[in-house]
């Protein structure tokens, strides 16, 4: 409720001078995106208009002090990582989320859930050493050299099972009770009140939740830099190191200049693209359940 | 739902406590490497000495204090910038108005911005187009940017928790809503204040990829903020990744890392407590 606009009383000098003060404030903070996107923009225009948007995809490979800037090998990177550890992550998290909600006796169900919450909080520098030091030797016994596409798929998947099982159990906590109870009435049992009411009726936070998890993973840099290899190159088995968007940018630009500079820049400028895509996604979702 | 009306588990139930103990084990596994290999280095000297041999003999010192000062910069940059925000949008501005959601949506933007692009602005703008380089400064300004969002989200959430007869009884006895603003309903949505700041800080301080571009590598003891300096968790990356035989220290700064981060969960969980506690209990 905003008390504080109505017109009956012109508002004293005070209240005009700190409305203006919280507007500037405020339009400061919504322009921090733009200024990101603009800045993205202006480093990556050189090359984008030397040397034009099509070789990032089309060029032989990745050798950008040579002049040859395909990215493709990268994105594929990416997108094997995200799409590997949102399959293991999916079902892990929201059964996580119904395990607790459904299934726990309620002190396992809390100690669970707090865990969870913990498992978020840690940083991702830390799953990458971890990975790192246990994980990569542990495949590396297998399946040398360890470093891999596998390695990175188990890492990110822990990384973004807490985001999936936290609003997934946000939105079973929103499905109206009424329809628990009804199916309960019915005598359906706890499994089949789950799968065909529970959710069905919780699907639109679960895909919410999905689309947050999905940015969280395109985004992770370091814990995917210190597990993958960092071998450029378009993965053809789990056991394929593998280098991503971000990590090909952690890495190159300490020393990269000019073009090279810029074309990592490009990559951002592309990374920003696959975010507001998800966020696009979100907002279509919101809108569609309210008004469809 | 109520208590389980088979005895006999079926079998999804066994399946989703096979998931659930999975999880478990894989956290007490990440934990217990941790501490099992950390404890031994940890103490009083290692948190006060400076790094020597790159790392792999001595403390963390100047680490410790690069961080805090990086996390100064990030809260007295985004604090400001974030309540004021959350002021408008929660007390002067209809949610449906074009202003509000327009900077709602940037915001939505703005949280799912990967770290590492963070870092290339940071870079671009803080370090070389406002001639700030590799410094605490940038690295702290790159920070502020980046939890806005969170701390934004709270300290809304915050302001829309305190009751409405808050604001009709201020302004039925007159008072201007910047003193209600300040007097009565900036106290009032502390809590919520607190939590985003809680978990605003324990994103920073948890942050890798933003830093490495902007506030830099030198593990040496900051002498300004226009120095370069070293987070903690760069310091992690730096030892793990580029020093052969700097294991044991990294353990240990995870360690600490770990140690903080679960204080400041602690306090965000028991203030957020401590809070709908006293909103369910009528005042």
């Amino acid at each position: 409720m905003t008390l504080f606009n109505n017109k009956i009383l012109s508002p004293s000098r005070s209240d005009r001078f700190l409305l203006w003060i919280l507007r500037l404030l405020a339009f400061i903070t919504g322009m921090i995106v733009i200024l990101i996107t603009l800045f993205l923009l202006r480093e990556a225009l050189p090359v984008l208009k030397q040397v034009g948007w099509l070789r990032f995809v089309r060029d032989i490979a990745w050798h950008p002090v040579q002049g040859n800037y395909n990215l493709m090998p990268m994105l594929w990177g990416t997108l094997s990582v995200t799409l590997g550890s949102l399959l293991l992550a999916t079902p892990l998290g929201i059964g996580s989320a119904i395990f607790c909600q459904y299934y726990a006796p309620p002190l396992i169900g809390r100690f669970y859930r707090t865990l969870i919450e913990l498992l978020a909080g840690i940083p991702s520098v830390v799953y990458g050493f971890w990975g790192l030091v246990v994980l990569v030797p542990l495949i590396g016994q297998w399946q040398p050299p360890g470093t891999s596409l596998l390695a990175g798929i188990i890492i990110l998947t822990l990384m973004i099972l807490p985001t999936i099982a936290l609003t997934a159990e946000a939105s079973f906590a929103e499905v109206p009770i009424e329809y628990v109870q009804g199916a309960a009435a019915l005598g359906i049992s706890r499994w089949a009140t789950i799968r065909g009411v529970i959710l069905p009726a919780a699907q639109s936070g679960l895909l919410t939740g999905l689309i947050l998890a999905t940015g969280r993973a395109i985004g992770e840099t370091m814990a995917v830099l210190m597990v993958c290899g960092n071998v450029v190159q378009t993965p053809t088995s789990l056991f394929d190191p593998v280098r991503t968007l971000t990590a090909n940018i952690a890495l190159e630009m300490a020393y990269a200049m000019g073009n090279h500079r810029s074309a990592l820049f490009v990559s951002g400028l592309l990374l920003m693209g696959l975010i507001a895509f998800l966020v696009a996604i979100a907002e279509g979702m919101s809108w569609r359940n309210r008004y469809g | 739902m109520g208590k389980p009306s088979n005895i006999q588990p079926s079998l999804p139930s066994l399946f989703l406590w096979a998931i659930a103990l999975l999880i478990t084990a894989m956290f007490g596994w990440i934990l217990g490497d941790v501490l099992w290999h950390g404890i031994g280095q940890l103490s009083w000297e290692f948190l006060t000495t400076e790094p020597r041999n790159a790392g792999r003999e001595g403390g963390i010192a100047p680490i410790l204090v690069s961080t805090i000062l990086i996390l100064g910069v990030c809260l007295a940059f985004s604090l400001p910038l974030g309540v004021g925000t959350a002021m408008l949008l929660a007390e002067f501005t209809k949610t449906d108005s074009i202003f509000g959601r327009l900077v709602r949506r940037s915001l939505d933007v703005l949280a799912g911005v990967p770290s590492i692009v963070f870092g290339l602005f940071g870079n671009a703008f803080f370090a070389i187009q406002l001639g700030l380089g590799f410094s605490i400064l940038s690295g702290g300004l790159t920070l502020a940017c980046m939890v806005l969002p969170i701390l934004i989200r709270a300290t809304e959430a915050g302001f829309r928790a305190v009751p409405l007869d808050y604001r009709l009884g201020a302004a039925a006895l007159g008072l201007s809503r910047t003193t209600t603003l300040w007097k009565l309903l900036l106290p009032a949505a502390t809590p919520g204040l607190v939590v985003g700041l809680v978990l605003g800080i324990g994103r920073a301080i948890a942050e890798t990829a933003a830093l490495i571009f902007t506030s830099g590598y030198v593990d040496r003891m900051p002498e300004s903020l226009l120095d370069s300096g070293r987070s903690l968790s760069i310091h992690i990356f730096d030892l793990s990744m580029n020093v052969a035989g700097g294991d044991a220290n990294a353990y240990a700064s995870a360690l600490v890392l770990l140690i903080l981060l679960l204080l400041i969960n602690g306090i965000a969980t028991g203030i957020a407590q401590g809070w709908l506690a006293r909103r369910i209990t009528p005042s």
